[in-house]
């Protein structure tokens, strides 16, 4: 079955799942943590029937210092690279039980969540076996804040250029970050996976619609989520949503998804707002000149109109 | 038993065998108390669009229509668990929500 | 009935993985190990074994997944030697605690370098402080009744521990025996279909993998510590009721010619097939030569082995690991500490032998014998027969 064909409820103001969130109150993440935030709605839109996987990292440590858990689904962390292997087994395990008269009656979703350094860095290998193995019932969610934040903000492959981060820091010769943001989703796409989708929790109808698809296609789905934080990036608390809407209008971080190979742009950003105004409202880039800005403006928008190109050139085909 | 050293947090014997936790016991845990500003809701402005409800990342948000009473049309925060971070007063498009400072 | 086949030992592992009817192995190929792993696959794509296979791009991800799949409640195996299992160690550490069953036959291999694929157990030694069960068999018969009786062990709901079987690489794992391979009525009479405690369930769903702050982290350590003590008594328990299905008894620690020797080698493996050949050309001699062989890693069998050397005057451990910088090898370690700490006091020294596949001959055990036997003490252990 293609992806396309796969069927889902999106998720509406209307019928926004009722019911307690499957991620609790009382966890520890920061003042206007925009990746829990993310997490929150993400789960949300699942429903109650699935297995979670955590990777080391934020989210993991703020959900669950013993003995206390915010996680009301079944839940595993085990360590930081190896969320997809986990989930590898966690999947194997329920698919290959219930073949055996042993396990649940329906598909169980496994939801594999881990942050940019667990996704891009040193769990991309796992990552990379996973999604190649194509197990069935397997979504990986990567909740990007574009930097090691739970280790006190040090530079990952996510790491925008540009930015100030502990271990890409400001100095008198060089601008911080001095490479540019790994494409992670293109690398899970070229795993010619059935469901590839980026999202932010500020269009949060559209980030839970998109787990829902992923939940629904049979096979590997890969969902990369724009999380802000704004203890990393220097930001004030109340602005994580607004950081989102700013990153999909100024092209920084556009909406699509990749079904069978084929691309669709959610979001088309024909007048981008201009990029200085993502950069002023985050300490990080505080030490940008104009023509850093420039420079910076220059590449993004190529790399926009690169997705255009694929999105017409390969453009989804709508069932009939 | 030997006298622990550091308040310890269970006894070995009374560990649950794997380490594990019961599903969403974050809630005995009250992050209330990290919050220097309070969201404070205007009642005549709210239009019930659930915006603080979505975007709330500690899920305080509670949903108070009754299903009849248009009065009820509101939601609340629980402050017990609220950060004060302030999403929900800067994506409230009618403004109807104020950070307040919290009274010592 | 069982049937005796001559059977290369790998694939009667992998004979004994499908008797005991798993449900996942996720593994990556390393030699020596490699044959169970393809004869498993093989037993999969006939559809001779009903099992997912899960052909992970690493060792680390094998255990990985082997903890993911555990926990949800499927019987688990895999296998690793060397390298693989040096890649798997940050995931063997968290295993015990996690209490997620998992049988891991590691068909032991040096560790690089220099890089060298033949057998020691330089490997196994690098995480015998991690908590697993750890048993090591000396032929090919031990190999398959060890396997199932690591999946007993590992899932007795009392113990819920990941358990490792060892086999010599190659000197075991690549030599063909005469095997009694069991019936599958004999095998499900001795092991009953996997009963997780702990399980990641969507009905009850429970949180694993917590943070444990120093408030706890002891605690936590403890806890493990205390179950894999008490899995001893679960070990030997597996042991008896296997004789009793099979008619072939087992015990944590082995003894050979041991009542009335003054001189006991004491070792673990397959080395001890020679020895005990060694042993009786001594013993022909009117040379008064025992041996004990540890067949119970971990937890370490305190009193099984003071009572085996409770007559020794002379003993010789014989480590198939050395550890760089240190007066002993790991067996040399445990024992003499074992022994300082009991009224015990043979002239106890460690011998070094057969490191990265070098061959372990008769010769060897009686080089050991005459200088163990002499009453000299060496505080350093000995590397036998290295040329320098």
């Amino acid at each position: 079955m293609r992806a396309v064909e796969a069927v889902y409820e999106k998720v509406t103001a209307k019928n926004f799942p009722k019911g307690p969130d499957m991620l609790a109150s009382g966890h520890r993440a920061c003042q206007g943590c925009g990746e829990v935030l993310a997490l929150r709605l993400l789960l949300k839109a699942l429903g109650t029937e699935f297995i979670a996987v955590s990777a080391t990292g934020c989210m993991e440590v703020c959900t669950g210092p013993y003995p206390q858990s915010a996680w009301r689904m079944p839940w595993i962390h085990v360590a930081f690279e190896n969320a997809a292997a986990v989930a590898s087994g966690v999947e194997a395990a329920t698919h290959v039980l219930r073949r055996k008269g042993r396990g649940y009656n329906q598909r169980i979703p496994v939801v594999a969540v881990a942050g940019d350094g667990g996704t891009a860095d040193i769990g991309l290998q796992a990552l990379s076996g996973a999604l190649e193995r194509y197990h069935e019932n397997f979504i990986y969610v990567c909740l990007d804040n574009e930097a090691y934040m739970n280790t006190g903000i040090q530079r990952s492959s996510e790491t925008p250029f540009m930015a100030n981060t502990t271990t890409s820091p400001v100095g008198s010769v060089t601008k911080g970050q001095y490479t540019w943001k790994k494409d992670m989703p293109a690398i899970a796409a070229a795993h010619h996976i059935p469901y590839v989708a980026t999202a932010t929790p500020a269009q949060h109808l559209d980030l839970m619609t998109k787990i829902r698809r992923a939940a629904a296609i049979e096979g590997p789905a890969y969902l990369h989520v724009y999380s802000p934080c704004p203890t990393g990036w220097r930001m004030k608390p109340e602005l994580s949503v607004e950081i989102c809407k700013l990153a999909v209008s100024t092209r920084i971080f556009p909406l699509y998804e990749v079904l069978d190979g084929r691309y669709q742009i959610n979001r088309k950003v024909d007048n981008p707002t201009p990029i200085a105004d993502y950069f002023k409202v985050q300490g990080r880039f505080r030490h940008l000149k104009e023509n850093d800005v420039a420079v910076i403006t220059e590449r993004v928008n190529a790399d926009y109109q690169r997705l255009v190109d694929l999105s017409e050139k390969f453009p989804v085909e709508n069932p009939a | 038993m030997t006298k622990p050293t550091i308040d310890a947090l269970a006894k070995v014997g009374d560990l649950p065998l794997g380490f594990t936790a019961k599903p969403g016991s974050t809630m005995d845990f009250k992050t209330g108390d990290w919050r220097s500003v309070r969201p404070i809701l205007d009642r005549e402005k709210c239009i019930h669009c659930a915006f603080c409800y979505y975007y709330c990342p500690d899920g305080v948000y509670k949903d108070m229509y009754d299903g009849k009473d248009d009065a009820t049309k509101y939601f609340q925060a629980d402050y017990d668990y609220c950060k004060g971070c302030g999403i929900c007063a800067q994506e409230c498009p009618k403004k109807a929500i104020t950070m307040t400072l919290e009274e010592v | 009935m069982a049937k005796r086949i001559g059977m290369e030992v790998s694939l009667a592992v992998a004979e004994a993985v499908k008797l005991a009817n798993t449900d996942v192995i996720a593994a990556y190929p390393i030699t020596p190990q490699t044959h169970i792993v393809e004869h498993l696959s093989e037993l999969v794509a006939d559809g001779e074994l009903d099992a997912a296979y899960i052909p992970v791009e690493s060792e680390h991800s094998a255990m990985s997944s082997c903890i993911g799949s555990s926990a949800a409640g499927a019987r688990t195996f895999t296998a690793t030697s060397s390298q693989g299992l040096a890649l798997m160690n940050e995931m063997i550490y968290i295993a015990p605690v996690l209490r997620v069953p998992i049988v891991l036959a590691i068909a032991n291999r040096a560790l690089s370098a220099p890089i060298n694929i033949w057998n020691d157990h330089s490997d196994i030694m690098s995480v015998r402080d991690a908590g697993w069960v750890s048993v090591f068999a000396e032929n090919g018969q031990e190999a398959l009744d060890l396997t199932l009786i690591s999946f007993r062990v590992a899932e007795d709901p009392e113990v819920s521990l990941p358990i490792s079987m060892n086999i010599d690489g190659f000197t075991l794992s690549h030599f063909i025996e005469p095997i009694l391979i069991p019936d599958q009525a004999e095998v499900d009479k001795y092991l009953p279909p996997f009963k997780p405690n702990l399980k990641l369930d969507i009905k009850d769903p429970i949180s694993i993998g917590l943070l444990g702050a120093p408030e706890c982290y002891t605690e936590a350590r403890k806890a493990t510590d205390n179950i894999l003590w008490q899995s001893k008594n679960h070990v030997v328990k597996a042991f008896d009721e296997f004789n009793k299905v099979f008619g072939r008894q087992y015990h944590v620690v082995e003894t050979y010619r041991h009542e009335d020797a003054d001189t006991i080698m004491l070792m673990m493996g397959s080395i001890a097939e020679t020895a005990m050949t060694a042993v009786d050309e001594m013993r022909d001699n009117g040379q008064k030569v025992g041996l004990v062989r540890i067949r119970l890693w971990r937890p370490f069998p305190e009193e099984e082995l003071l009572a085996s050397l409770s007559k020794a005057k002379h003993l010789a451990i014989i480590d198939r690991h050395a550890i760089l910088g240190c007066s002993s090898g790991p067996v040399g370690l445990e024992v003499k500490s074992l022994l300082y700490n009991s009224n015990l006091k043979p002239n106890a020294s460690n011998y070094i032998v057969g490191l990265g596949g070098r061959d372990v001959t008769r010769d060897d055990f009686k080089y050991i014998f005459e200088k163990a036997s002499s009453g000299q003490v060496q505080t350093r252990c000995e590397f036998v027969g290295v040329y320098e």
